[in-house]
């Protein structure tokens, strides 16, 4: 199947199997490896990505389904090397140990403040339920959200 | 993970996708694939053709007319946790929608895929069950009526992962009554802590008039192969004031209602399941007459 699609603000044009997943084509096909592979069954969140807006599994999606769509991956949140505020605030916080998901982690947490820009801890909890951090560093993955919620509305 | 291999074809419109159905036997069609491409990444299944629909747009969207509230089948469970017409007209709809996974499950994830999949394990069968829902099927064959026909919630589900939809049918629309002032809807739910799949699920919708309860429909689901009306919970309901010590009496009836098959698992027995079913209906209950909470 032939797709075409933009990531990261660039278009790109494949061939690909119809059981190809999202995931891997990011990683294999475009060498986009900040995304991760974890459970593979749509639970931990270390794959997602934005798809037009909307976060989502890239482990549960086919390559074929993201088709004429707009993706950005983690390599798309900084594409001048400038860090996001979200980026700083993970970084100044200690919102990360070992790192893996922290890529759907700063995803999720992008979209969540462009809704929310103003959340409370409960609705920052409520809306990272679909990314698992393994190393239960939750507190302060809060408390980066909470402080990039603030310098965003600064 | 990678699924078997399959032959994948995007369709365009209803019509095309039903055609593509017709000339390929075992074809399934995909819609968000929350339910179905898991399974087949676990090889759960093998499917030779999936039938992408997901760019069909005339699937999509929610509206009210003549007191009816229309979901197209391919509408997100996002999309409905985030409409005002269903928050105001099935506020129990609204809920269960937003408590379904997490963000990304419900932004792709669909109503008419979940319903389709009918997991017994799912929060909207129960839901739309008592909501009284009518499912638009559109197909080739079977009962024609102008190509579709409508099947309601009560006669939709057959069994697990099992409903009425024939080999070359398409669910294409959601439709129910739209909640009057004098009706109380609510879903409770006992969640698995780790999938947020209804452990036990409890739904009711109650007309009331003068303190005294005139209709009712209740269902449990969750661990019984397809949602369970509670006929004589709801014969017990009608013409009672619904006070605290009536609700208990009504709801413990349940056991009667729920038959021998009832599932159990590691996680929580059958035995335990069906204890907590009445007491799951009666905090629907208590949340839908604000009765009390519980904790």
């Amino acid at each position: 199947m032939n797709i075409q699609l933009t990531v990261n603000g660039k278009a790109q044009e494949k061939e690909v199997d119809a059981r190809l997943l999202l995931v891997h084509f990011l990683r294999d096909d475009l060498g986009l490896t900040g995304t991760k592979i974890g459970c593979d069954t749509s639970q931990c969140g270390a794959c997602v990505v934005s798809m037009d807006g909307k976060t989502i599994k890239s482990c549960t999606c086919l390559a074929v389904q993201a088709n004429g769509s707009d993706i950005t991956t983690i390599e798309g949140v900084a594409p001048d090397g400038v860090l996001d505020p979200v980026q700083e605030a993970f970084w100044d916080n200690h919102g990360l140990q070992c790192g893996y998901c922290t890529a759907g982690m700063i995803i999720t947490t992008v979209e969540l403040l462009k809704k929310n820009p103003n959340p409370s801890d409960d609705e920052v909890r409520e809306g990272l339920k679909g990314n698992i951090c393994r190393c239960t560093g939750y507190q302060n993955i809060v408390k980066s959200v909470q402080a990039a919620a603030k310098v965003n509305r600064s | 993970m990678f699924a078997t291999e399959f032959e994948y074809q995007r369709a365009t419109s209803v019509s095309e996708a039903i055609q593509l159905l017709s000339n390929n036997p075992g074809a399934k069609i995909l819609a968000g694939g929350h339910s179905l491409l898991p399974m087949m990444k676990l090889r759960l299944t093998s499917i030779p053709m999936l039938i992408d629909i997901g760019g069909i747009n005339e699937l999509r969207g929610i509206s009210v007319e003549n007191n009816i509230l229309r979901i197209g089948a391919l509408t997100t469970h996002a999309e409905i946790a985030e409409s005002y017409d269903v928050k105001d007209n099935a506020g129990i709809l609204w809920e269960t929608a937003y408590g379904i996974g997490d963000p990304q499950v419900r932004n792709r994830g669909t109503i008419g895929g979940n319903i389709s999949h009918a997991d017994p394990a799912s929060d909207l069968p129960t839901v739309l069950k008592v909501m009284d829902a009518k499912f638009t099927i559109q197909g080739t064959g079977g009962l024609m009526r102008g190509g579709s026909r409508v099947v309601s919630a009560d006669d939709f589900f057959i069994g697990p992962f099992e409903t009425d939809l024939g080999e070359n049918e398409i669910l294409t629309a959601i439709e129910m009554p739209v909640l009057m002032a004098n009706q109380h809807a609510e879903y409770a739910k006992m969640a698995h802590p780790a999938t947020s799949f209804a452990v036990v699920g409890a739904g009711v919708v109650l007309t009331v008039e003068d303190d005294v309860c005139t209709a009712a429909r209740v269902a449990v689901g969750g661990f019984t192969p397809v949602p369970t009306r509670g006929l004589t919970v709801e014969q017990a309901l009608i013409g009672k004031v619904l006070n605290e010590e009536n609700i208990a009496s009504a709801t413990i009836l349940i056991h009667g209602d729920l038959g021998s098959d009832v599932f159990g698992d590691v996680f929580a027995s059958a035995e335990y399941r069906q204890a907590m079913a009445a007491i799951e209906l009666k905090h629907a209950i208590f949340h839908a007459t604000g009765l009390a909470h519980h904790n």
